[in-house]
């Protein structure tokens, strides 16, 4: 197989889908997209079976996918995924009207509106951008001053969506979350975050990777959301609620997964590569 | 290994002729820098900090 894998910062995990691609004997070609520039529709003059997306800015990672896919190239995850992935509202919609559990969420467009959603969902509430990646600005409010002083916060960043609060419940979650995999047609490997010391459960906020073990819920749960999302690999981050059970909070289009391959022992770029060349023959 | 200079602070910096662009080394001085492809040769520009997009 010829195969692309187009990333902006070279990472564990790409040295790693490098190497065990050239182990299957594999012609793999870098795409450095920073660097990366052409016309939108031009063909890029290489037969790849497949470009693997890694980007790690978001943007970067959307936009060479459209440019890539323009020209006639197969990328995974696809643009649209990585646009189900990457904003937080568009995910939750899909999820919810498919039937998966997802946090109590609210959107508001004004203080005064995300206040009144905030008091309904029942303080502490968690706020947290449309999008936004390893726990960034995301924060719990106690009550409607702390919330109001987060707004305003939000307001003079420069995000994309400042100008929408999005409000969610605080899940009384125990000192840790799921991150489970798909990849391909199947659910293989996960983690647990474990952070005692702090709520968000974020391992690049220092939560401590354990091996995940999938019951047949779970790894129901985790193909239906690959269903709704679509994609070829996810990690889909789950909460588990006393009362509700399973709740899917987030789907990453680019996930890392140096912390799962350690605790696990599994060989997740093996089993991805592996499992891209099924999907490419077909 | 081919033998660079920091942007930064002047001093030579050795980069693995394998090097691709994309990697980043920690220079003694301080620098986070970023090996790239300069007319088809290997480079050194300052390291991007960690963008607002960032993330998985």
């Amino acid at each position: 197989m010829r195969l692309g894998v187009a990333y902006d910062v070279l990472r564990w995990e790409e040295r790693d889908l490098f190497s065990e691609a050239r182990k299957l004997g594999y012609d793999v070609r870098p795409l450095y997209i920073k660097d990366y520039a052409d016309l939108v529709g031009n063909s890029i003059g290489e037969n790849l079976d497949a470009v693997i997306q890694r980007g790690v800015s978001h943007s970067r990672a959307l936009i060479s996918t459209t440019l890539l896919e323009s020209q006639g190239l197969r990328v995974f995850n696809d643009s649209l995924t990585l646009v189900r992935c990457e904003n937080k509202t568009l995910t939750l919609s899909l999820l919810t009207k498919s039937g998966v559990n997802i946090p109590r969420t609210a959107i508001a467009f004004s203080k005064e509106k995300a206040l009144e959603m905030a008091r309904k969902l029942g303080y502490p509430v968690v706020i947290k951008p449309i999008e936004g990646s390893w726990g960034r600005m995301v924060a719990k409010a106690v009550d409607d001053d702390s919330l109001y002083s987060l707004m305003e916060y939000q307001d003079y960043t420069t995000l994309q969506f400042r100008t929408a609060y999005m409000i969610q419940e605080f899940v009384r979650k125990p000192d840790r979350d799921i991150r489970i995999f798909v990849i391909g047609d199947e659910a293989p490997v996960g983690i647990y975050r474990v952070n005692k010391a702090n709520w968000k459960t974020n391992t690049a906020l220092g939560a401590k990777a354990e091996p995940l073990k999938i019951d047949p819920e779970l790894r129901e749960l985790a193909m239906k959301v690959k269903d709704v999302i679509g994609g070829f690999f996810l990690g889909i981050d789950v909460f588990e609620d006393p009362d509700r059970g399973y709740i899917v909070n987030e789907v990453n289009g680019v996930p890392e997964y140096k912390n799962t391959v350690r605790v696990n022992n599994f060989n997740v770029s093996g089993f991805l590569l592996k499992k891209l060349a099924e999907v490419i023959k077909k | 290994m081919v033998l660079l200079k920091c942007p930064v602070c002047g001093g030579d910096v050795q980069v693995d002729d394998n090097a691709l662009p994309g990697e980043v080394i920690e220079h003694e001085c301080g620098a986070l820098l970023e090996v790239y492809m300069k007319d088809g040769k290997l480079a050194l520009r300052v390291a991007e900090q960690i963008g607002e997009d960032w993330g998985e």
